[in-house]
């Protein structure tokens, strides 16, 4: 597709994004504001992600894209493939193998190196935005430091159900001072915020873009009797066994039978390479055959 | 045993092929063309070039076809096929003075130099289906004139002459363009009337509505609506003046509303804005309205807290290729959060349950 230019974006383009990322990267967890570009994928779909992909991909680089954890969800399919069609750089579903990943709704399991990037779709990147809507305020607080009413937030749901009640897009300060939205994660995937690896937020909509800096102090926010815990469901991968990942539950039959099989598919995909077997898996040679 | 569900490539390659068909419909009908689509569904062409900032009926009215009609898709098309376009700079004003007016009417005047010009309205058609238009698109020639030689004034320059009217400041000389610089708040008046322009005309119809019916009233008249052709003049600093780089058709409305005044300064009108793409005014009209509430810090009025006032609701919610990018977005897989809420409420059911459990024991 000679039509456009290296990863759709001009260079123009690419350059404000890239020092709107710089920016982030200097004041960790801040929401630099961007001039989002108009996208050829809807906005909410990953147009955040798309073009700070395009603002840091170079022909080298490996490109692996996860929604939900898996490399074939329809619109990771359709990110990746935009890449290929647009900037030409190889692919991958391996992990390890990616120099850059972008991902919605996860963090890989498997952790990431310092020579990895991390690239997040972001829908609402405000943290405070459900509890003040107005962007003029918001803006002002994070100025101000003004998160008391986060805490109260936090302390209203312990009164009212025992307990902190948000399971994905936990809230994180990072660095001691900005208080984060690191996506959609679920809470699970909090404590791999700290990494080796640049993490790079995207929201195009928004028209925001933030970053974590390698090795950044990323804590999710709790009270000393309440401490934030990183949940799972309470049970094994049913395909390859782990007991250590985030897993998605899969209604089986009519009776309303689940089963449990890894989110991150290629997770699983290497244990089951190496042999591990769930309870309803079969062995990985002949899944492929 | 189970084996997980893959094949998103292929579903996706076969529902690009389906949707294709689709497009195309039943093939014993003959195919639209591009130029037909230009010519006799203009309004809809004239729509998307308006709300997707792009001044170029073929492409519009291709993107039309290619979006089945979706005018909102087409829209959205045009607006990822501009986003890759080089801005070379801004154009002089338009002069919409000069206009060559198709139509131009006045609700505050009975007649005026430039006169009454109904044009091409539906206004006073009876809403009676037509029959004979399945049959036979045919029809006469309209009776032609003259178009008059001479520029046609703005009805607010006569109530300007007599300082009736709210003076407006002068801007920047080359504002923001809010297509490549984020759109911070508050935002000001230029960068308002850009993104109104591009709002999605449903949205701005609504909020101009409301305005009509109490919330945040401004009593607007119609002092001018006028649509037609006006030349776009660009300095080139190379040649070092101006020339005409083409010739695009507007709708600009300016409506008349309340005045204000104060113990200093005697009672004067003041202004609403439209100005869109093409013959649309409905949305030029709706436009002005809402450029009007929005107005209220400027001009000293009460922030009744109305949603037309407030430039963030406005602002942040009438762009349709935003609005319906993240409304559909939740369609997209949300398996991950989902599976902790899952966890989260089957948690805070069983501690619920224990609780109830052990106060009925006690």
């Amino acid at each position: 597709m000679s039509d456009y230019n290296f990863a759709y974006l001009d260079e123009q383009t690419k350059r404000m994004i890239r020092r709107a990322i710089l920016k982030g990267l200097a004041i960790p967890g801040y929401q630099v504001p961007f001039a989002s570009r108009e996208m050829p994928m809807p906005y909410g779909w990953g147009t955040g992600g798309v073009q700070v992909s395009a603002a840091v991909l170079t022909p080298d680089d490996t490109f692996k894209v996860i929604d939900q954890g898996a490399d074939d969800t329809t619109n990771a399919v359709s990110i990746r493939r935009f890449f290929q069609k647009t900037a030409g750089v190889a692919i991958t579903e391996a992990t390890s193998k990616a120099s850059v990943i972008q991902t919605r709704h996860r963090i890989p399991e498997e952790n990431l190196r310092a020579d990895q990037i991390l690239v997040y779709q972001v829908p609402i990147p405000e943290p405070l935005r459900f509890l003040e809507p107005s962007e003029v305020e918001t803006r002002k607080m994070h100025a101000l430091e003004e998160y008391g009413l986060m805490h109260v937030k936090l302390y209203e749901d312990i009164s009212q159900h025992g307990d902190i009640a948000t399971a994905y897009a936990y809230p994180v300060k990072v660095e001691g001072r900005y208080v984060m939205d690191p996506s959609p994660i679920p809470k699970f995937d909090n404590p791999k915020l700290e990494m080796a690896g640049i993490q790079l937020f995207g929201a195009g909509r928004e028209q925001r873009i933030y970053a974590i800096p390698p090795y950044t102090q990323v804590v999710s926010l709790d009270f000393d009797d309440y401490p934030f815990q990183p949940t799972k469901a309470d049970h094994a991968c049913d395909l390859c066994a782990a007991e250590d990942s985030y897993l998605d539950e899969l209604i089986v039959d009519d009776e309303g039978g689940r089963m449990f099989m890894c989110s991150d598919t290629d997770y699983c995909a290497n244990r089951r390479k190496q042999g591990h077997v769930g309870a309803q898996g079969v062995p990985y040679a002949e899944d492929q055959a | 045993m189970y084996v997980a569900v893959k094949g998103g490539e292929r579903a996706i390659d076969n529902a690009h092929a389906w949707l294709a068909e689709e497009r195309r419909g039943d093939v014993a009908v003959p195919e639209l063309s591009v130029a037909q689509i230009r010519e006799q569904l203009a309004l809809a062409v004239n729509r998307v070039m308006a709300e997707g900032s792009l001044y170029d009926p073929d492409l519009a009215a291709l993107a039309i076809k290619q979006a089945r009609g979706d005018l909102i898709e087409a829209i959205f098309l045009i607006r990822a096929y501009r986003t890759t376009l080089p801005r070379f700079g801004g154009s002089n004003p338009i002069e919409t003075e000069d206009m060559t007016c198709d139509r131009r009417v006045s609700a505050t005047f009975k007649d005026a130099p430039g006169g009454q010009i109904l044009g091409p309205t539906f206004d006073y058609t009876h809403r009676l289906i037509d029959f004979k238009l399945a049959a036979d698109g045919d029809v006469g020639t309209a009776p032609a004139s003259t178009p008059s030689p001479i520029a046609t004034p703005h009805i607010m320059s006569f109530l300007d002459r007599e300082d009736l009217i709210q003076k407006e400041p002068a801007g920047a000389d080359i504002p923001d363009d809010l297509t490549r610089t984020p759109l911070e708040l508050p935002a000001n008046r230029a960068l308002r009337l850009q993104s109104l322009a591009r709002g999605d005309e449903g949205f701005l119809l609504g909020l101009a509505y409301s305005t009509q019916r109490g919330y945040a009233r401004n009593h607007a008249f119609v002092a001018e609506l006028r649509i037609g052709a006006v030349a776009v003049e660009m300095d080139i600093p190379e040649l070092g003046f101006a020339i005409e780089v083409g010739e695009i058709t507007v709708t600009e409305c300016e409506t008349v509303n309340q005045f204000q005044g104060s113990k200093s300064q005697p009672p004067q009108f003041t202004r609403g804005y439209g100005l869109v793409f093409g013959m649309t005014e409905r949305k030029a009209i709706s436009m002005a309205l809402v450029d009007r509430a929005l107005r209220w810090k400027e001009l000293g009025e009460d922030n009744v807290g109305a949603p037309a006032q407030d430039e963030e609701f406005v602002l942040y919610h009438s762009d349709n290729i935003q609005a319906t990018g993240f409304l559909e977005h939740i369609k997209l897989p949300h398996y991950v959060d989902f599976q902790s809420e899952l966890e989260l409420i089957r948690k805070l059911r069983s501690e619920a349950q224990e609780n109830i459990n052990r106060e009925v024991s006690e």
